[in-house]
C-alpha cells in the first residue's frame, strides 16, 4: 500500500507556543484515519497544515505527492486533491445549497454550468439531499447543513478528504445522519483523516487511530488500541470520553 | 398686516423646478454609481491590499470625512479648472460628490467586510478559490448585504447634501430655487415647496436602493427577509 499522507517530524509553534511538537505517521490510498486527544493538544492545527491552512516551521508534510514545506508548493492543485470539512460548516450563506456545490467547480477547474449541475446531482444525492437542492444554508437543520459541505467538498474529487470535529456542534440525531454518510464514504474507498469525539464511530471506521497528546503522537495503531491501549494516557482518555 | 400666501407664484416656476428635480437626480444617479464602484474597490484593497496601498486609501477616507463637503468641490472643481481641463460643471460636480461618497462607502463597506467570518475565507481556500475569486464570489455579497441599510441612508444623504454643489454654480433643485426665490421673493413658499420635493426624492432613492436589493440579494427575496 502506498501512503498518500506522511509526516515526519512537523514542527509548528504559534508565537512561543509549540502546538506541534514532531509529530509523526502515514496515512495510506483509501484507508480512514482518526486523530483523538484533549483539547488544545493539536489535532486541528495538524489537519490545517494537511491542506496549508497553515504553514509548518520544521520536519516534513508529504500529502497526495505534494511536497508541503516547499515554497514552490502548488496550491492550486493540493486543494483539489484535498477536500476539508469544518465544525461550523462554512457554508455560503448567500448561495443555494447547489450554488455552493457548483461553485468551486465552476470557478476552479472551469467547468461549464450544465456539467457543474450534474456534478453537484451526484454528490447531493451521496449525502441524501436533492429535494434541498434550491434551498438556502439558513433552511437547513445543522445536521443537514454539515452533509452539504461534505457534498461541496466531493464535488471537487479530492483523493483526501479531511474532517475536523465536523458532529461537535450537533445533537446526537443530527451526529448520525452526518456519520452514516462518511461511513458510505468510507466504505466507497475514501481515502478520510477525521479528527473526532466519537469513539464509537472511530472504533468502527477507522483503520488507523492516532492518540495525540502535546502536540505528539502519543500512542497509535489499528482501532484495537481504543479496546486495550498500551500506553496508561489513552487508557484514562478513553475512559474519561466514555463517560461523556 | 397679515402675510398672504402664494404658492402660486412659486409652482408657475414648474419648469424649473423640473429641471433642478432632473439634474439633482443625474448628479446622484452618477455619483452612487461610481461611489459604490470606488467604495467597494477601494474597501477591497484596504483590506486585503498591501501595507502602503491601505495607507493611501485610508489616508484619502480619513481627508474626506475630516473637511467639509463644500471645501472639496471646491478643491476638486477649480484644481481641475487650473490644470487647463475644462469639464462642464455638472462632470465637476459629480465627480467631487463621487470622490466624497466614495470615501463614506468604503469605510461601510470595510466594517461589512470585517464581519465576514473567518471561517467563510478558509472555505473557499481550501475549495481552491483564488484571492479575486473569493472576494468576488464569497466576500463582497454578503458584506454588502449586511451593511445594506447603512449604505443606502448613506445615498440618501447623499442626494440630500448634493445641493451643497449649487454653491460651485450648478443649477439642481435647490440653485433653481434661490433662482425662483430672486425673481419672486416668495422665500417662504419656496421653502416649504423645497421641503417636500427633497422628501420625495429621498424616498424614491430609498425605494430604488430596496429594489436593488432585492435583485442583489435573492436570498432576501425568496426568504422573505427585510433588508
Ligand atoms: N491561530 C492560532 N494562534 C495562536 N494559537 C493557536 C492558533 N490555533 C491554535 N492555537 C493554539 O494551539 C493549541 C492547539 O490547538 P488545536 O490544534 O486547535 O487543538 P485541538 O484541535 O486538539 O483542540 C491550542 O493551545 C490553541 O490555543
Ligand atoms: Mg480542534
Amino acid at each position: 500500500m502506498s501512503a498518500i499522507v506522511e509526516l515526519k517530524d512537523v514542527r509548528k509553534s504559534f508565537g512561543n507556543l509549540e502546538v506541534l511538537r514532531g509529530v509523526t505517521f502515514n496515512v495510506n490510498r483509501g484507508e480512514v484515519a482518526a486523530i483523538i486527544g484533549q483539547s488544545g493538544s493539536g489535532k486541528s492545527t495538524a489537519l490545517r497544515c494537511m491542506d496549508r491552512l497553515e504553514t509548518i516551521q520544521g520536519g516534513s508534510m508529504l500529502i497526495c505527492g505534494h511536497q508541503l514545506h516547499d515554497d514552490d508548493v502548488d496550491l492550486k492543485s493540493l486543494r483539489r486533491d484535498v477536500g476539508m470539512v469544518f465544525q461550523s460548516y462554512n457554508l455560503f450563506p448567500h448561495l443555494t445549497v447547489v450554488q455552493n456545490i457548483m461553485l468551486a467547480p465552476r470557478m476552479v477547474k472551469g467547468i461549464k454550468a450544465k456539467e457543474a449541475r450534474e456534478i453537484a446531482d451526484t454528490v447531493i444525492s451521496k449525502v441524501g439531499l436533492r429535494e434541498k437542492m434550491d434551498y438556502y444554508p439558513e433552511q437547513l437543520s445543522g445536521g443537514q447543513q454539515q452533509r452539504v459541505a461534505i457534498a461541496r467538498s466531493l464535488a471537487m474529487e479530492p483523493k483526501l478528504m479531511l474532517f475536523d470535529e465536523v458532529t461537535s456542534a450537533l445533537d446526537p440525531q443530527l451526529t448520525g445522519e452526518v456519520l452514516r454518510v462518511m461511513e458510505q464514504l468510507a466504505a466507497d474507498g475514501m481515502t478520510m483523516i477525521l479528527v473526532t469525539h466519537e469513539m464509537a464511530f472511530a472504533r468502527k471506521v477507522a483503520d488507523r487511530v492516532i492518540y495525540m497528546r502535546d502536540g505528539k503522537v502519543h500512542e497509535m495503531g489499528s482501532s484495537d488500541i481504543l479496546r486495550t491501549p498500551a500506553t496508561p494516557e489513552l487508557a484514562s482518555f478513553v475512559s474519561e470520553s466514555a463517560e461523556h | 398686516m397679515t402675510y398672504q400666501f402664494d404658492f402660486g407664484a412659486v409652482l408657475a416656476y414648474w419648469p424649473l423646478l423640473l429641471e433642478g428635480i432632473w439634474t439633482t437626480l443625474r448628479l446622484t444617479f452618477f455619483s452612487t454609481v461610481f461611489g459604490i464602484l470606488i467604495g467597494a474597490f477601494c474597501a477591497v484593497i484596504r483590506t486585503g491590499g498591501s501595507s502602503w496601498a491601505r495607507a493611501v486609501i485610508s489616508l484619502y477616507v480619513e481627508f474626506i470625512r475630516n473637511t467639509p463637503l463644500l471645501v472639496q468641490a471646491y478643491f476638486l472643481i477649480f484644481g481641475i479648472a487650473s490644470l487647463g481641463i475644462r469639464l462642464p460643471i455638472l462632470v465637476g460636480a459629480t465627480i467631487a460628490l463621487t470622490v466624497n461618497i466614495g470615501a463614506y462607502t468604503t469605510e461601510i463597506v470595510r466594517a461589512g467586510i470585517e464581519s465576514i467570518h473567518r471561517g467563510q475565507l478558509e472555505a473557499a481556500t481550501c475549495l481552491g478559490l483564488s484571492r479575486t475569486q473569493t472576494y468576488l464570489h464569497v466576500v463582497i455579497r454578503p458584506a454588502l448585504e449586511r451593511v445594506y441599510p447603512a449604505l443606502s441612508s448613506q445615498y440618501v444623504l447623499l442626494m440630500l447634501a448634493s445641493s451643497i454643489v449649487s454653491s460651485v454654480g450648478v443649477e439642481e433643485l435647490f440653485g433653481m430655487s434661490n433662482r425662483i426665490q430672486s425673481e419672486t421673493f416668495r422665500n417662504f413658499e419656496i421653502f416649504v415647496v423645497l421641503g417636500i420635493i427633497y422628501l420625495l426624492l429621498a424616498m424614491l432613492v430609498r425605494t430604488g436602493f430596496t429594489l436593488l436589493g432585492l435583485a442583489m440579494f435573492p436570498r432576501r427575496r425568496k426568504l422573505g427577509t427585510s433588508l
